[in-house]
């Protein structure tokens, strides 16, 4: 069936911020799905308030609307818009949920809007529990027992009959959220009162458990012809009882027989459709009891999800572009195969390796929270390596994750065989409730003497994983006790065939990684280059898209001509996530563009950068000096570029420019330069600029001095880090003490800085650009709240708001006075402070920043193309940029906080970054565009209601102004006694609420009574125990009432408020804005 | 244990045995199937070959009594990148080098079967020598040359039954006819429909397939005449799948040609390279086969595409095809015949593997489609 011609405009929705369940996956599908569609003439509509995506880009759909992903919102777009169709299943649960409700207000029937790919009954009905649980007994497929419940009283009820342990399933959330496993009846009230409170229909399932059982997915396909196709599946090493985003999982199915297999591949088609999906990619979750092979349907997405991506990744079929343009009308061998040209996509994948995929955690983040996993996912980013074999493939993958490992065993970190005592109750724990470290401890399990049986009753992990994991082990045993022997040719062939890196291999031997390498290199052992081809080398392949594997033939072809390499930013994580891969996607792009021949290399497969179609070459490696090493050897780049992808690739510069890479751009010593402290300091004196007081230490004596002399408070911090982690400011000796414990864990080797802490500053944020002759401003952003939150989690304005023009001038001059003397090839940033009308430098970094595309989108500067191009030699004045841009409109940058999937963690800002993603909120004045980030980051501010204060000391002067200015729209103001006294003093009539501490009702009370509609609580910095404002704060984030930690917060938010009474919200696309 | 894998084109790839010594002499073919290894191993059409995989992990669940789709192993050696003793499944009884060794098949891992596939696309099927004897590489090259061709030689009679039988319980049960001859005989099983199956070495799952749609199986050697087969009264007779050239098989296209129009046909693989010459057209020599799991058929009638099972060197050639006989399934990767019919004869066949094992099951509508033109032609 050839495309549909009755349609002209179609609406894609995002899905918004980055969040944990929803991460870049959605920009790589919807930014192919906008490829696809606009490729057939279609005029692509696009709603995502996201601006880090390559997919709000403003060539990649016609018209960008970055705006808050609300139906209301959407609504408006539609109504301006007018398009014919919309395409709801490539944006995540944000964009399905958010079209289901667009469909369900008569929104898209009064305008016309057709849904394309599912209907919302299809949606509904795979994913409202009952109804699916109907629709699998109708064709025969069994569901795990469960009763559906919408109250506590219901579920007190049905566990009588379902018993324990049960899982609870909260219905329309994403990634699971407020889902888990209740053990008892305490655990019952606790998780299932939750998952009522989050489930968009106050809805629970509460599920027979099937904990244990072998977990499988698969991805289908299907066309409006009814052909459906099976891309590829999925084992999850964790069995059932661990949310799929958290486990680690493998690509082919390993331990299903081709019986088995095909009862799966039936049930899935099935059940496609018997849910009804039209045209499009689905996901189908199978459990499988080990002991005879008993299945049952555990869930289906009705939409492109991320393990699609992942699939899309592991075979090279490119899900979302092909159900993208299914959607439309195209049957599945009417769509090439852009790999093999010669074929159709209508087949399915075979492969011949081994795809594993490692979820990242980041629980240092959250030390509140206990490190265990549950079936409502905690993982923010994921690695994936691709091997010959499970053992090669897990231990790259392990190494992918960048968490200091180098392997799965005896690479000298924590937790390892032979540094770790434990005792077994100890490791028992830690095998049988899942957690980030389980991997870790099977072979020091192994190493102990537990036998397979014994770990597989623990940890239900399959003997299969079980039996290859030892297989590692005993190779690892084996090398260690060869010594100096295991770099005997034959030996190092067979470790590396299994996956060991060089520097576990230097373990064994005594050696150093550099000694090994070379060894290899003498003996001729060096990875080959394999294509991933979909069709396991049945024809010829045709897209570059290489993985290592130390095998006999090299397929990876020759290219001449000048080719330039990007090192991409692995997995990711709180404070290096998708604006960097953003960055890298541009780098490649503009590398095109001048014609040269762009090479990537990364390992994370939620990306756009890993799409095959992104650069002329993609390697899906580990970013490790090996690694990267092995295909700069390969390909022979004229330069390679490492200041897009965050602090992964430039944690390598030292070590590729000592072994003579040519590194591209800013060179590694200026780098070097702005992150040492002292020769930084020098810099600013030449330059005549001020810093806050400051000091290095690598004791804690030396820090205790140096505290003693700039006077506390001070912010300290591990240096070469990113995301603030560890970083504090701290009031006393105390504190320091404390502090420095963690700190030299962190930043192993590396100095503490210790800064003065400037309270109460406005912070700055600047990305520039710079050929070296001339350096032009890109943006600068105002930060909202005050210098000491992390500049990743605070809200910024571009441009800025209270800054005076000859202090923009300050700023400017000073900006371009470091950028010359570092001689900045490239993107820089600066954080700079102002105090007293003062301006002092927090730090310089001579790469692209997380920033980047959020200014990007807010000026339609493309930055990090422009800086690409002037690291390959084109100067600023042949790019034509050579003045700084002042829009007229404002933009609104928010970060989202992951605080709901972490139970026991105080939502407080602080020095360490902790948000997980951003939104944009654009208009014409800042009060708007506030409000916008507000709503995008989903907190909807009131326009009438009650306000609860609770502010500290110093805060309470600016408190009256915020109180006063709310009074007079006609709120009524409640607060602690403290506060209420002040204002009441200062003549606004405020209403004194008991703090938890001090008896009932108190504010948690009138908060869990919808009684208080916002909340602004400025706590004090110190870090004190479990106070009253942490339950104030909690309970403001279970609720969902909007909070304000910061009293700027709480300024902006009258302002928000205050515009939005003014007038209505509209919307604009950003290809007007510039 | 070491070991060489040998082609005749002079190509050596080192590898090890993972069976202890021996050596084996075949084409070598590559199977692209992720799962199914016991299937395969158990499927007669590999007579005369060397199997490689391109799933580089096999051996993961161990082999059992169930999934097997003949008597024996009739491949000649089984390559694979990384065998797995350690074997994980509720089903398995043994491991898969256990197996082979207890059926004398050299297995062969540790060795890069990518490069031995590219090899093949590349260059054809092309004949092989693997030996743990790896004293002289050119006396393996020099008997890969040596050992005889596919082409023109009749393996069926190699593989397939000597003697009737039906299916029973999951398993074969011998026939036995009074004075050995086959004819005339009473129900053998109470089934609706009796289909004789011509066994030029076919798979256990088409005979289950027939006996889930109430079908009584009687197979049949394959030298078995087109009177003797109608002598048993069948509702329809089934031409199987086998090993090697088609042309080779004279005799059975004798007996097809007998059976034309005088009860319905239904052939799969060699079986429709058979029909299809019994009505007169040719076959040729694929460069290297489809062998694997996820081949793309269109059904030219309903314009479905259904994602086959397929394990064949030699096709049909559609020009040669009179005029009374049509193509309706082709294959979409290289739009081969996949399947053709003569209608008034009510005779059609498909190239690929509707009973799958391994594979998908979208095909298995094709014995339903027989049973239709059983009855239709019956009525």
């Amino acid at each position: 069936m050839p495309k549909r011609t009755d349609l002209e405009t179609i609406l894609i929705i995002g899905s918004g911020p980055i969040v944990i369940g929803q991460a870049c996956e959605f920009d790589y599908s919807g930014t192919q799905a906008c490829k696809a569609l606009k490729e057939d003439g279609y005029r692509v509509v696009l709603v995502n308030s996201n601006p880090a995506t390559i997919m709000t880009d403003p060539e990649t759909a016609d018209r960008t609307y970055i705006e808050p992903i609300t139906p209301e919102a959407v609504a408006k777009v539609i109504e301006k818009e007018r398009p014919c169709a919309i395409l709801p299943t490539l944006g995540g649960q944000t964009g399905l949920n958010t079209a289901i409700q667009l469909a369900d207000k008569g929104v898209l029937a009064e305008f016309g809007v057709t849904m394309i790919g599912a209907s919302p009954d299809v949606i509904h009905k795979a994913e409202d529990r009952e109804r699916f649980r109907e629709a699998m007994r109708r064709i025969g497929l069994r569901v795990p027992e469960s009763v559906i419940v919408r109250s506590m009283a219901e579920a007190r009820e049905a566990i009588a009959s379902l018993g324990f342990p049960v899982i609870v399933r909260p219905s329309f959330t994403l990634g699971g959220t407020g889902g888990g496993i209740a053990y008892n009846m305490e655990e019952l009230e606790d998780i299932c009162s939750h998952g009522l409170e989050l489930s968009l229909i106050h809805e629970v399932m509460l599920e027979e458990s099937v904990i244990g059982w072998k977990e499988f997915e698969l991805e289908v396909m299907r066309d409006a012809k009814d052909n459906c196709v099976i891309i590829c599946s999925i084992e999850n090493i964790d069995p059932m009882g661990v949310h799929t985003g958290d486990s680690i999982t493998v690509a082919p199915a390993q331990t299903l027989t081709d019986r088995e297999y095909q009862r799966m591949r039936d049930a899935a088609i099935a059940i496609m459709r018997e849910i009804g999906v039209d045209t499009g990619g689905s996901n189908v979750q199978f459990a499988i009891n080990p002991e005879n092979g008993d299945m049952v349907v555990i869930e289906m997405n009705p939409r492109v999800s991320r393990s699609s991506a992942l699939a899309s990744k592991a075979t090279g079929f490119p899900i979302a572009k092909i159900a993208a343009k299914l959607a439309i009308g195209y049957t599945l061998d009417e769509i090439p195969n852009d790999i093999t040209k010669e074929t159709m996509a209508s087949f399915e994948p075979t492969i011949d390796y081994c795809v594993v995929k490692i979820p990242r955690w980041t629980f240092e983040k959250f030390p509140e929270t206990e490190d265990i996993l549950t079936t409502s996912m905690k993982s923010v980013g994921e690695t994936m390596a691709i091997g010959r074999t499970f053992k090669e493939a897990l231990q790259k993958g392990l190494r992918s994750l960048e968490i200091g490992r180098h392997g799965l065993c005896f690479d000298k970190r924590h937790p390892d065989i032979g540094n770790i005592e434990l005792e077994r109750e100890e490791v028992i724990k830690r095998l049988r409730t899942p957690n980030s470290q389980r991997i870790f401890y099977i072979p020091i399990a192994m190493d102990m003497g537990f036998s397979i049986e014994e770990i597989n009753s623990l940890t239900k992990i399959d003997p299969w994983f079980l039996h290859q994991i030892k297989k590692i082990v005993d190779e690892g045993r084996r090398a260690s006790s060869l010594k100096k022997d295991c770099l005997l040719p034959e030996n190092l062939y067979k470790l590396k065939r299994m996956g060991f890196s060089d520097r576990q291999i230097a373990s064994f031997s005594d050696s150093s990684p550099y000694e090994v390498r070379q060894l290899r290199i003498k003996n001729n052992i060096t990875p080959v280059y394999k294509l991933v081809d979909t069709c396991a080398a049945e024809f010829e392949a045709y897209t570059p898209y290489y993985y290592s594997s130390y095998e006999v033939e090299d397929e990876a072809r020759s290219t001449k001509g000048k080719k330039v390499m990007i090192l991409g930013g692995g997995p990711n994580r709180i404070g290096q996530g998708i604006e960097f891969d953003y960055c890298c996607c541009h780098a490649s792009f503009a590398i095109k563009e001048e014609g040269m021949e762009s090479i990537m290399v990364n390992s994370n497969p939620e990306t756009v950068s890993t799409d095959y179609d992104t650069s002329d070459k993609l390697y899906f490696e580990p970013l490790t000096f090996e690694d990267v090493m092995h295909i700069i050897e390969r390909e022979r780049p004229f330069g390679v570029i490492l200041q897009f992808g965050g602090q992964t690739p430039l944690n390598l510069s030292k070590e590729l420019s000592r072994a003579g890479v040519p590194i591209l751009g800013t060179p590694p010593e200026s780098i070097h330069r702005a992150e040492d402290r002292k020769s930084f300091q020098e810099m600013l004196k030449k330059l005549g600029l001020k810093q806050p007081s400051n000091g290095t230490a690598t004791t804690l004596k030396e820090a205790i001095s140096i505290c003693n002399e700039i006077g506390y408070p001070v912010v300290v911090r591990p240096s070469y880090v990113l995301g603030g982690r560890a970083m504090r400011i701290v009031f006393d000796e105390a504190e320091l003490k404390d502090f420095m414990v963690e700190a030299v864990e962190v930043s192993e080797g590396h100095p503490v800085l210790i800064d003065k802490f400037l309270e109460d500053a406005i912070e700055v944020d600047v990305d520039a650009i710079s050929d070296g002759k001339i350096t032009v401003i890109g943006g600068i952003m105002e930060h909202i709240e005050e210098a000491g939150i992390h500049s990743g989690d605070s809200a910024c304005v571009l441009p800025p708001r209270t800054l005076s023009q000859a202090m923009i001038h300050e700023i400017i001059s000073a900006t371009k006075g470091m950028a010359k003397e570092l001689g900045v090839i490239g993107l820089m940033n600066v954080q700079y402070a102002i105090k007293d009308d003062t301006l002092y430098v927090l730090e310089v970094n001579p790469r692209a920043s997380r920033t980047v595309p959020f200014v990007s989108k807010a000026t339609g500067v493309p930055l990090a193309k422009l800086a690409t191009k002037v690291m390959l030699g084109k100067s600023l004045v042949e790019l034509g940029f050579t003045k700084e841009q002042f829009p007229t409109h404002v933009s609104v940058k928010e970060s989202v906080f992951p605080f709901m999937r972490f139970p026991d963690v105080d939502p407080v800002l602080g020095p360490e970054m902790k948000s997980t993603g951003e939104v944009m909120g654009i208009d014409e004045d800042f009060g708007m565009a506030f409000y916008k980030s507000q709503l995008a980051a989903n907190m909807v501010l009131p326009t009438e209601g009650n306000v609860f204060f609770s502010v500290k000391k110093r805060d309470r002067a600016n408190a009256l102004d915020v109180a006063r200015g709310l009074r007079e729209l006609g709120f009524k103001i409640f607060a602690t006694e403290g506060t209420a006294r002040f204002l009441n003093q200062n003549g606004i009539d405020a209403k004194t609420v008991f703090k938890v501490s001090e008896g009932r009702p108190n504010i948690v009370d009138l908060m869990m009574n919808g009684e208080i509609h916002l909340v602004v609580n400025t706590p004090s910095g110190r870090k004190t125990t479990r106070s009253d404002s942490y339950y104030l704060r909690r309970a403001a984030l279970e609720y969902e009432i909007p909070y304000f930690t910061t009293i700027q917060g709480a300024q902006a938010a009258l302002c928000a408020i205050e515009a939005v009474r003014g007038r209505q919200m509209q919307v604009r696309p950003i290809q007007d804005y510039y | 244990m070491k070991a060489i894998i040998a082609f005749e084109d002079g190509r050596i790839f080192e590898a090890k045995s993972f069976t202890g010594e021996g050596e084996a002499a075949g084409e070598v073919v590559f199977n692209t199937a992720m799962t199914g290894y016991q299937e395969v191993l158990t499927d007669p059409s590999y007579k005369g070959q060397i199997v490689t995989m391109t799933y580089p992990l096999i051996g993961n669940y161990g082999v059992n009594e169930e999934d097997v789709e003949s008597s024996g192993l009739h491949l000649e050696a089984f390559i694979v990148r990384e065998y797995e003793d350690d074997y994980s499944s509720w089903r398995a009884d043994k491991s898969l080098k256990d197996y082979l060794i207890a059926n004398n098949k050299l297995g062969i891992h540790e060795v890069d079967t990518r490069a031995i596939t590219r090899h093949i696309r590349l260059k054809g099927a092309m004949k092989a020598v693997i030996s743990t004897d790896i004293s002289s590489v050119s006396r393996l090259i020099e008997k890969a040359r040596d050992y005889p061709s596919l082409e023109g030689r009749d393996l069926v009679k190699e593989v397939a039954a000597t003697t009737p039988y039906t299916w029973e319980n999951d398993r074969p049960k011998e026939i036995i006819f009074p004075d050995g001859a086959i004819k005339a005989t009473g129900r053998i099983r109470d089934a609706q429909w009796r289909v004789v199956c011509i066994d030029c070495g076919l798979k256990y799952n088409q005979l289950r397939l027939f006996t889930r749609r109430d079908v009584e199986p009687i197979v049949v050697p394959p030298h078995t005449g087109s009177d003797a087969i109608l002598s048993l009264e069948p509702h329809g007779v089934f031409i199987s799948n086998g090993p090697g050239d088609p042309a080779a098989l004279p005799y059975i296209v004798d007996t097809v040609k007998g059976l034309l129009g005088k009860v319905p046909l239904f052939g799969i693989c060699l079986g429709h390279q058979i029909l299809s010459q019994a009505l007169g057209a040719r076959t040729y020599k694929l460069k290297f086969g489809h062998h694997g799991a996820n081949q793309p058929v269109k059904d030219l009638s309903t314009g479905k595409i259904e994602i086959t099972s397929q394990n064949h060197g030699f096709s049909v050639d559609a020009m040669s095809l009179p005029q009374s006989v049509a193509v309706t399934h082709i294959n979409l990767n290289d739009e081969t015949v996949e399947g053709i019919e003569a209608e008034e004869l009510f005779a059609f066949s498909v190239q690929y593997h509707p009973e799958n094992a391994p594979g998908p099951h979208d095909s298995e509508y094709l014995f339903d489609r027989f049973l239709q033109k059983i009855r239709k032609f019956w009525a």
